[in-house]
């Protein structure tokens, strides 16, 4: 499937060569749109009900933020997407995909056609804070730290039962110095914001990481 | 790495008594199970004799090396035989009144030099103790399911266990060549306190509509690495034991994050307890599996 990809802005998407957007043409029946000012660059495309999707590029905010929203009902060729990273860390093949209540299956199976064919894993999910990941493990990493904090273990034990207990490939304190505390601090602090739950308030470490420039 | 211990007692030849067992045996330490029922140790020691010959299929061990292991490893219905062991490590039902029982009767026919250990993974070290006689001498040890092959071992001293009987626990499941990892005597240690709540986490997503479990577990094992999906294990673990293990941390410790999503009692009332009914988060027929 042809599809044109449109640069606005710095991608955390692709910050580099990937096949996304080395194959992209100059039109298609898709369009990607990357970058920190994807969402801007809606209105200005031509006739954009002709396309069969049209793929936003987000950062922490909601897909309706750009579209719109209309009493649940929302939903049309375009969704929203990101590339799972962890601070700076290089992007994961993890691209989550943003659909809303009306998001026609064409759209979405459009989407997942142009993300799959450029070697990505697809998870689609609803118009939530935090999608799926952060929103499932930003509390994990708040508790780790804390629990770091109050002694349950060393670093390096709570790291090692982790890896050995349930097969992950890195343990939470090693994963969040490796690819930043205050990247944590600042997803989770918009995560608390957005829902209320005290599990995603940043841990001390995290705070104190992020009063230290990072 | 030498260790004093040199005949192991395993009280309760369930699945984790086993495979306990099968770990110290084949570290070449005469190991005695003992258990109430005849019968349950019969068929722990058919799943062991299995075990050991799938190691040998698979040439971990020649059948010498197993001949010699199982001549090390015995199963008992008298308690009277748990005097010649170095350590009891018990691997009984979750429940303190019976482990109490149980050590008290312990307690009569062991020297005061045993050393005892419980495999508990959701109660406190520092209470099992207190009825086991020999709090100063007593130590966390628990065991990761499958035992026999995985490596991890959490170890936590009680409020009164001594130095010198936690190093001599600690030595001894480094000679079994067991990884030991010493946590503070806290609900759920280590291992449960972070799978729980996060398991409940990703059912919470799955209520919200946030994501299908599959799309949930996708993203999860692409995003991060992980080996399997918290849907998919909480499919495999079963709903009626994720509920069991998470009201017992729930009871310890009140955070929210442990307190079990409404979902799954509904999923149990319906019988959708994960592969062992066929429908779970995902629907089963025979090895395939629906949804993902």
């Amino acid at each position: 499937m042809k599809y044109q990809v449109i640069r606005s802005g710095e991608s955390r998407s692709f910050p580099d060569h990937h096949p996304l957007v080395a194959n992209a043409t100059s039109s298609g029946e898709v369009v990607v749109i990357t970058g920190s000012m994807a969402g801007s660059q809606l209105g200005k495309l031509a006739d954009p009900g002709s396309k069969l999707a049209i793929l936003v590029e987000l950062a922490g905010e909601c897909l309706g933020s750009h579209t719109g929203e209309q009493h649940g009902e929302e939903g049309s060729n375009v969704l929203g997407f990101a590339r799972f990273r962890l601070g700076q860390s290089a992007p994961s093949d993890l691209v989550e995909l943003v659909r809303q209540p009306r998001t026609p299956e064409t759209a979405i199976a459009a989407a997942r056609q142009v993300l799959e064919a450029a070697g990505l894993q697809v998870a689609v999910c609803n118009d939530f804070a935090g999608r799926i990941i952060d929103r499932l493990v930003r509390p994990y990493y708040n508790a780790a730290l804390t629990r770091l904090d109050e002694g349950l273990a060393s670093a390096a034990d709570l790291d090692t039962t982790l890896k050995l207990g349930l097969g992950y490939p890195e343990g939470p304190i090693a994963l969040l110095e490796r690819t930043g505390l205050a990247h944590h601090h600042d997803v989770t602090l918009a995560l608390f914001d957005a829902c209320g739950d005290p599990a995603y308030a940043p841990a001390r470490r995290a705070r104190v990481a992020k009063q230290r420039g990072g | 790495m030498a260790t004093a211990i040199k005949t192991v007692g395993v009280a309760g030849s369930g699945t984790m008594g086993a495979g306990i067992a099968i770990v110290a045996a084949r570290a070449g330490l005469k190991t005695i199970v003992y258990d109430t029922r005849p019968e349950a140790l019969a068929t722990a020691r058919k799943q062991t004799e299995a075990f050991f010959a799938k190691s040998v299929e698979r040439k971990k061990l020649s059948q010498e090396q197993v001949a010699g292991m199982l001549g090390k490893l015995s199963g008992t219905t008298d308690i009277g035989a748990m005097a010649a062991c170095d350590i009891v490590i018990e691997a009984v039902f979750e429940d303190l009144k019976v482990k109490h029982a149980l050590l008290a009767q312990l307690g009569k026919v062991c020297p005061p030099t045993t050393l005892f250990a419980s495999n508990t993974s959701t109660l406190s070290i520092t209470e099992i103790a207190a009825g086991s006689g020999r709090d100063d001498r007593f130590v966390g040890m628990h065991f990761c399911l499958p035992a026999q092959l995985m490596k991890l071992v959490e170890m936590s001293p009680g409020l009164k266990t001594s130095e010198a009987a936690f190093q001599t626990a600690w030595d001894f499941c480094k000679a079994m060549g067991q990884i030991p990892v010493k946590t503070k005597d806290s609900p759920g240690f280590i291992l449960n306190y972070f799978l729980i709540p996060f398991n409940n986490d990703a059912i919470r997503l799955v209520e919200a509509g946030v994501a299908t479990p599959a799309d949930i577990d996708r993203a999860v094992k692409s995003g991060l690495g992980y080996p399997m999906g918290p849907l998919e294990l909480l499919d495999l673990v079963g709903l009626d034991t994720h509920l069991l293990v998470a009201e017992a941390l729930y009871a310890s410790t009140h955070e929210p994050r442990a307190a079990v999503p409404a979902l799954v009692k509904r999923m149990i009332a319906a019988g959708h307890l994960g592969r062992k009914t066929g429908k779970g988060f995902y629907t089963y027929q025979g090895n395939a599996m629906f949804g993902g």
